[in-house]
């Protein structure tokens, strides 16, 4: 026997460290990017950052493919063949920004409207909309719209925040945790951990949806739901708490609008509205003395029940009698839900049981004194340990945002939201609706708009509607089609602009969005739309200028390419002015700085998108990109992450402010990136103890938020299970309240703004059985891929080079399918062919695929034969931004009537065994030239220099 | 040195519990990542951006589906890389010594610069823990990281398998299965741990903790809510009032 | 199994060439000269010729000589080993028989033992593999030697001995395939023991690690058609034993010329490539459970 050979146990690692922010996806993770010989040897999660300590998910760990993808643009591109061949010049950076600033200021000196500047999955949206807001065109907006406002603006409207970076389940002491409609959505790493946690603590998790796959997989208990019912079932659990009087009454008197008095006058304008003292605040009854009071009044006992007359003679009664009426309602009954949901009646009642069990019977208690808005000194925080998050499997569909507030409503009921156990809100929420600004709109050539575009109306009056009733904004957000749509519509600016309707634009700005791919409904309706010419044979969308780090799909469709960098070679700032990455127990922040340089040699270079913006608002002229005498105030990103200040003392970065020694507010500090770098990347502030649960009511937690800057005074608030501005909406829709919708949506306002949580079948629903599109369709994000950028990395588009269509074992044997088959999907509004697969794990009427999968040909440096663009495929063909017709002359807009969410989910579909024929996924777009050449054929990474 | 070594006190290994894994294959690719410009020859990719991309991984994970007659079907994400058997197949048929199991720790490696990747040792390997790299020629396969667990140069609490360092869902645990007093050797205690094909007698090292029983559809006993409810409540507003009086 | 050309002409060939230095060091048939070359210039070609297509399946073929370390343990080793040591004492008895006219008869018999532990070390290097259950039986190296002797017989035209040779192997072969069939269920794997979910009602796999095929797939989970298995065992059968026992039996009934039985040879080495690629082909390994491959799996055609 020979000697076993000798092993190098400690070879150097790197020879330094760099601490970055991740952005293969949207979760923001803390990385230790090592490097070693001035090459990148292996990225990593960094243990003290509060969103991933030290884990770090494939896509993240795969960075380095990203940073070194054959599909990174290398210099900015002048469209030389027709849109959508992908036949570029490359050009230099002075030619590109001439071109750039030309267009802009062209179109901002006639009617800034005529711009349309949408960022995708932005996440400098802080700036972007300054950007926009100061260039003065009110069509800006990110793509919330298409991805999840259902869920944000819900959140906002009933209590403050939502799921995600606005609040997380308490994953240390929840006990039993109800996760709906997720896959790998926002916050991948925080779920993946938390799930991990409740795991070791053996606490329950029950998972709602259609597929069990992912942490459906590891839940103990999995609901199949069908698609677009988890309201419906929501309410049945609602239903049965209630009628077992298994709620949190003194939660809801405190902390809610239930006590709230409703005025029962109809064929008023107020019918439906609160009951108000002369100051405007809303009146309760005191059980004791039957007395109306001022919901805040010292002492007052408010009622939950009980119809009587209010001060002004008219009848009132408490929300919660109307909750109550409506909620115990025989529908909403078990046995009457759980044929639709595809849940057994039994399981409904089991699962309230056990909700009500673990709420109520075992609540937990941290002893930690506290003190109220009122100033009443609580010695203990009581918790009820039931946790819930969602995402888009219940926000995508047409009645997604009612059922976004069912849930709401249920994590209330049962008191556990800002209590221990249940769901935590992070700084700088919760925040009312009402703390938030209103939209805004406008056109003054070369003037700003007046306020920021996105925001929260109040009732109909707060509508970006001219005189004539129709639309500021090209996408239609703040109209009567969409009123609620905090975050836009994206998904409809290119087809609205197509149309003209409501009117054309000159410029498409766009960032960082795959628009004419897997971003956009109706997928080749778009390539048609970005490539139709009008009469006079130019385009009907007249300029296109894009920015992205890639050979994408959309850059084919640019007329002017900005290249963006990868994102270890730039700045960035996750910043609390926007969408920070702070957690329950701290406020925190965080920086992306360049980690390695961004080098194309050979080529022009990329620029850092951001800097490229601040660089076009200092030659616009924009205000508050300029100084007085017109001179740049910002020479990059990074200056201006130091340097700018949004209110006095308050900047995109929170740490290290003045002379390094304040946090929150204070003054620029041009020192303050160092000192990022020197703490791995980020900033974080806890919270103190006291002000840690009952954050809305905390007096702590207040006074807290406003020494750090997220509020400039307290601003304690109530639930609003009753949402009045709604009922504002409701009023005008019955004619009572101005403006008024225009005839055709009186109906559907009507219906889809119920003040209270409600549920109504999806739009797509309707005429599906009689059309035999019996089946749902839905996509998921699988774990290892983001969006379209996972295909052109090395590593990850070997998990997933291709996606099958799954079905259920029902639907397989029905249409006799064997391994290896092919089917026809076929929507009201078109037909895909693609691969089938078998899953049993699945709703029985559902069938799924992996999102954003399939390609096309010739983009992301593939191989035309790329599995990607052959077998891949995506479902966006067969979903249409509109409604099939209904023969009343008019188009409905497939999305929610409240926000304008994109309806996605709403999908049927009816499916037939494909004959055997060449296995090429339909339909296939023709290939787009590659700007950047191919990907080489082998990849040794590592090969010369570990 | 083919020849297996001695039974070591140390028994190094994983144990992954498929009650947590989640499928996210964030092990599989920093494990690729780690090892690709790590020991030996890169793990090389062919064809990677194009037809038929193929590398080689250390780790994969397979998704298997369950099905039990009367019950909901059931996913298990499965990861997948090399158990370090304590009757290692692999080493025992390598014709250069080149595959070998330590006998300090029980890691089995192979020493790429005896390797000829004639491949017998990935046939003799039940759980295809072991794959040819296409461009080195020379058998590639999961080294427990043994560059970073006993790396000086890594703080102490990095000095464990970069799967397990970044599993998100923490369904991979690294440690001592020789010692019973080892977090473990207790978590396999407790729950159930197992091995991968017991009757190939291979005697892995690394363990599986098995999906914990799920609770199915309509299984537990039918529930009146209304009865745990106080028992004298009559209607939901009679309730109120009595439920509000205590308040 | 992927049935790799160059393992097939490897095992083929050099069974062949082993198997006639067997009957060579035997002292059979008696030849000299230039009919003496010709014989070890067979047996030693067809030896080499295979081992150096071995060679062709590794992935640094440079190294190959460090093969030959690890006979205590490895049976490719042992098979290296053997091999080399066999051509060694072969040369030497082949030169001394062709120039000098000596065929010395403890030479020869070491040379033949030898060239039999070497087939039967090849022949081991699969039985050995618990993980191919097709192959991990006993009739593996017994029919590993039949085929090298019978081959070689038939080169060294020993009608009786072909004859017998081919009949014991013909039937062995059919145990084989018979027993071979229902090994992978003895075995006592299962995708359900392979996942250690036991207790989970029947497991299929539904995802893959990756979409597409990698080394253990491409290596180890070949699929052979059900049809082709058949055809090729008939033709396998009928060229590699039927044909050429026919060809024995009348060369001990009549007076042929020698090269009926070398054309009988030439069928035998036809039939038996065919036997070997199925020998590959229909061996399923356990790793195929990790892949989705269940026992017995065949494709339709």
């Amino acid at each position: 026997m020979s000697a076993e050979p000798t092993v190098d146990t400690s070879p150097k690692v790197s020879d330094e460290i760099r601490r970055t922010t991740c952005y293969m996806c949207a979760c923001r993770c803390g990385i230790d990017v090592h490097i070693k010989n001035g090459h990148i040897r292996h990225i990593e999660g960094n243990r003290d950052h509060p969103v991933n300590r030290g884990v770090l998910c494939a896509k993240g760990s795969a960075g380095v493919m990203q940073h070194l993808s054959p599909a990174r643009l290398k210099a900015p591109l002048k469209r030389v063949g027709p849109r959508g061949s992908g036949a570029f010049e490359e050009i230099s950076w002075g030619e590109a920004m001439a071109l750039a600033t030309e267009w802009l200021a062209e179109v901002r000196h006639r009617d800034p409207k005529r711009l349309a500047f949408f960022a995708g999955r932005d996440q400098s949206q802080s700036l972007t909309s300054f950007w926009a807001q100061n260039y003065g065109t009110p069509n800006y907006a990110a793509h919330g719209g298409f991805c999840s406002v259902n869920m944000a603006a819900a959140g906002i409207y009933t209590m403050g925040g939502a799921f995600w970076e606005f609040g997380q389940p308490d994953w240390e002491r929840a006990k039993l945790f109800m996760i709906f409609g997720v896959a790998e959505d926002h916050d991948s790493n925080p779920i993946k951990m938390g799930l991990g946690r409740l795991k070791a603590r053996g606490a329950k998790v029950i998972g709602v949806n259609p597929v069990r796959t992912g942490y459906n997989a590891i839940a103990d208990e999995w609901i199949g739901i069908t698609p677009g019912t988890d309201g419906l079932f929501i309410l049945a659990l609602v239903h049965e708490l209630l009628r077992a009087g298994r709620v949190d009454l003194d939660y809801l008197i405190r902390y809610t609008n239930a006590p709230f008095l409703v005025i029962d006058d109809p064929d008023t304008a107020d019918h439906g509205l609160f009951a108000r003292d002369d100051d405007g605040k809303p009146l309760v009854r005191d059980r004791v003395t039957g007395a109306v009071a001022a919901f805040d009044a010292p002492g007052v006992k408010p009622a939950l029940k009980g119809e009587a007359p209010g001060p002004d003679g008219r009848t009132v009664l408490p929300a919660f009698e109307l909750m109550a009426r409506k909620y115990l309602d025989g529908a909403y009954a078990p046995d009457m839900v759980a044929e639709r949901c595809g849940v057994p009646a039994a399981t409904i009642r089991r699962i309230a049981a056990e909700l009500a069990r673990t709420a109520f019977e075992e609540e937990i208690v941290i002893e930690q004194p506290w003190t109220d808005w009122k100033g009443e000194r609580h010695q203990r925080m009581v918790g009820r340990p039931v946790a819930f998050h969602a995402m888009r499997g219940i926000s995508a569909h047409s009645n997604g945002f009612q059922t976004c507030r069912t849930l709401h409503l249920l994590q209330i009921l049962l008191g556990s939201v800002e209590v221990p156990g249940g769901f935590r809100f992070k700084p700088p929420y919760p925040k009312p609706f009402t703390a938030h600004p209103k939209p805004h709109a406008g056109s003054e050539p070369d003037q700003p708009l007046p306020g920021p575009h996105l925001g929260y109306p109040h009732g109909p009056e707060d509508l970006l509607i001219c005189e004539d009733g129709s639309p500021w904004r090209i996408d239609k957000a703040y109209s009567w089609e969409a009123p609620l749509a905090a975050h836009g519509l994206m998904h409809m600016v290119i087809s609205n602009a197509h149309a003209r309707d409501p009117y054309g634009i000159d410029v498409l700005f766009m960032y960082m969005a795959n628009m004419a791919w897997n971003s956009s409904m109706n997928t080749g309706g778009v390539i048609d739309m970005l490539t139709a010419r009008d009469e006079t044979g130019a385009y009907r969308i007249p300029k296109i200028i894009y920015a992205d780090s890639y050979s994408s799909e959309m850059v084919a469709f640019a007329d002017l390419v900005l290249p963006d960098t990868t994102y270890l070679e730039r700045h960035d700032c996750i910043s609390l002015l926007d969408r920070p990455i702070c957690e329950a127990d701290a406020a925190a922040d965080s920086i992306r700085w360049p980690v390695v340089e961004p080098e194309r040699p050979g080529h022009a270079g990329v620029r850092c998108f951001q800097s490229v913006l601040i660089d076009l608002g200092g030659r616009l002229g924009l205000q508050g990109f300029v100084d007085a005498d017109g001179r740049p105030l910002y020479a990059d990103y990074a200056d201006y992450m130091v340097a700018h200040e949004r209110r006095p003392g308050v900047g995109p970065l929170a740490g290290w402010r003045g002379a390094g020694e304040v946090h929150g507010r204070g003054a620029p500090n041009p020192h303050q990136l160092d000192r990022y770098i020197e703490n791995g990347g980020f900033w974080l502030s806890e919270i103190p103890e006291e002000a840690r649960f009952f954050k809305p009511w905390n007096k702590a937690y207040q006074d807290w938020a406003v020494s750090m800057g997220f509020f400039d005074a307290a601003q304690p608030f109530v639930f609003n299970l009753y949402l009045e501005p709604l009922r504002r909406f409701q009023l005008a829709a019955e004619g009572r309240a101005e403006p008024q919708p225009p005839d055709h949506l009186r109906q559907r306002v009507r219906e889809a703004f119920d003040p209270l949580p409600t549920w109504y079948p999806p739009f797509g629903d309707e005429g599906a059985e009689a059309g035999g599109y019996t089946l749902h369709a839905i996509t998921q994000r699988p774990a290892a891929m983001y969006h379209s950028w996972g295909s052109q990395n090395a590593w990850l588009r070997q998990i997933h080079g291709r996606n099958p269509l799954y079905v259920s074992g029902d639907v397989w044997r029905e249409h006799g399918f064997e391994e290896g088959d092919w089917a026809y999907l076929s929507s009201p509004h078109g037909r895909i062919k693609v691969p089938v697969a078998l899953m049993e794990a699945l709703n029985p009427k559902t069938v799924w695929t992996w999102n954003a999968i399939g390609k096309r040909e010739g983009a992301w440096a593939l191989s035309p034969r790329a599995p990607e663009s052959r077998q891949g495929f995506l479902l966006n063909h067969l979903i249409h931004e509109l409604l099939p017709p209904r023969g009343d002359g008019l188009r409905w807009s497939n999305s929610d009537p409240v926000t304008g969410q994109a309806a996605w989910y709403d999908l049927r579909v009816r499916i037939e065994k494909a004959p055997p024929g060449e296995e090429i996924a339909e339909p296939h777009v023709p290939a787009q030239q590659s700007p950047v050449g191919r990907g080489p054929d082998m990849v040794k990474y590592g090969e010369g220099w570990s | 040195m083919t020849s297996l070594p001695p039974p070591s006190d140390k028994k190094l290994g994983l144990v992954i519990d498929l009650d947590t894994c989640v499928g996210c294959h964030a092990c599989v690719v920093s494990c690729k990542s780690w090892n690709s410009s790590g020991y030996g020859a890169p793990l090389a990719d062919l064809d990677a951006y194009g037809e038929a991309p193929v590398g080689s991984f250390l780790n994969r994970i397979h998704t298997f589906e369950a099905k039990q007659e009367g019950r909901p079907a059931q996913i298990v994400h499965f990861p997948k890389s090399c158990l370090h058997c304590e009757d290692a197949p692999c080493v025992t048929v390598c014709p250069t010594g080149a595959s070998y199991k330590r006998q300090a720790d029980g890691i089995v490696l192979v020493n790429e610069d005896w390797c000829i990747g004639c491949g017998l040792c990935a046939w003799a390997c039940p759980y295809g823990a072991r794959e040819m790299d296409q461009a080195a020629g020379v058998m590639k396969k999961c080294t427990l990281c043994v560059d970073r667990i006993y790396n000086d140069n890594l703080p102490e609490v990095d000095r464990e398998p970069a799967c397990v360092r970044t599993c998100p869902a923490g369904a991979r645990h690294f440690g001592d299965l020789g010692d019973p007093d080892s977090a473990v050797s207790h978590l396999v205690a407790e729950r159930g741990g197992i091995d991968l094909m017991p009757e190939q007698g291979t005697r892995p090292v690394n363990k599986y903790l098995p999906p914990r029983p799920k609770q199915e559809i309509g299984e537990a006993e039918p529930v009146d809510l209304v009865a745990l409810a106080e028992p004298e409540a009559k209607g939901f507003l009679g309730w109120l009032d009595r439920a509000l009086e205590k308040l | 199994m992927h049935p790799a050309p160059s393992l097939i002409v490897f095992t083929t060939l050099s069974g062949l060439g082993f198997g006639l230095m067997v009957w060579l060091g035997l002292g059979l048939p008696v030849a000299w000269g230039w009919a003496a070359f010709a014989w070890c210039a067979i047996a030693i070609g067809g030896a080499s010729i295979g081992l150096l297509a071995s060679t062709l399946h590794l992935g640094n073929p440079q190294r190959a000589w460090r093969a030959l370390s690890q006979w205590r343990s490895s049976w490719l080793s042992r098979e290296g080993v053997l091999a080399v040591a066999t051509l060694l004492v072969f040369g030497l008895y082949a030169l001394l028989w062709i120039f000098f006219g000596r065929r010395v008869e403890a030479l020869g018999i070491a040379a033949s033992v030898l060239a039999l532990a070497t087939v039967a070390a090849t022949a081991m290097i699969y039985a050995q593999l618990r993980t191919v259950p097709r192959w991990h039986m006993p009739e593996t190296p017994i029919l590993f030697v039949l085929y090298a002797l019978a081959g070689g017989a038939l080169l060294a035209l020993q009608a009786l001995a072909g004859l017998v040779l081919l009949v014991l192997l013909g039937c062995v072969q059919v145990l084989a395939w018979w027993r071979g069939s229902t090994a992978y269920a003895r075995s006592g794997s299962s995708m359900e023991t392979a996942t250690g979910l036991t207790h989970h009602g029947q497991v299929r796999l539904f995802e893959a690690p990756h979409t597409t095929p990698n080394y253990l797939m491409t290596e180890m989970v070949f699929v052979v058609g059900r049809r082709r298995a058949a055809a090729l065992r008939r033709i396998g059968l009928a060229l590699g034993v039927v044909i050429p026992a026919l060809a024995c039996l009348l060369a001990l009934i009549v007076a042929v010329p020698p090269v009926v039985l070398a054309l009988a040879a030439l069928c035998h080495l036809a039939g038996v490539v065919a036997m070997r690629w199925l020998f590959y082909a229909e061996a399923e390994h356990l790793v195929g459970l990790y892949y989705g491959r269940r026992p017995g799996d065949r494709a339709a055609a």
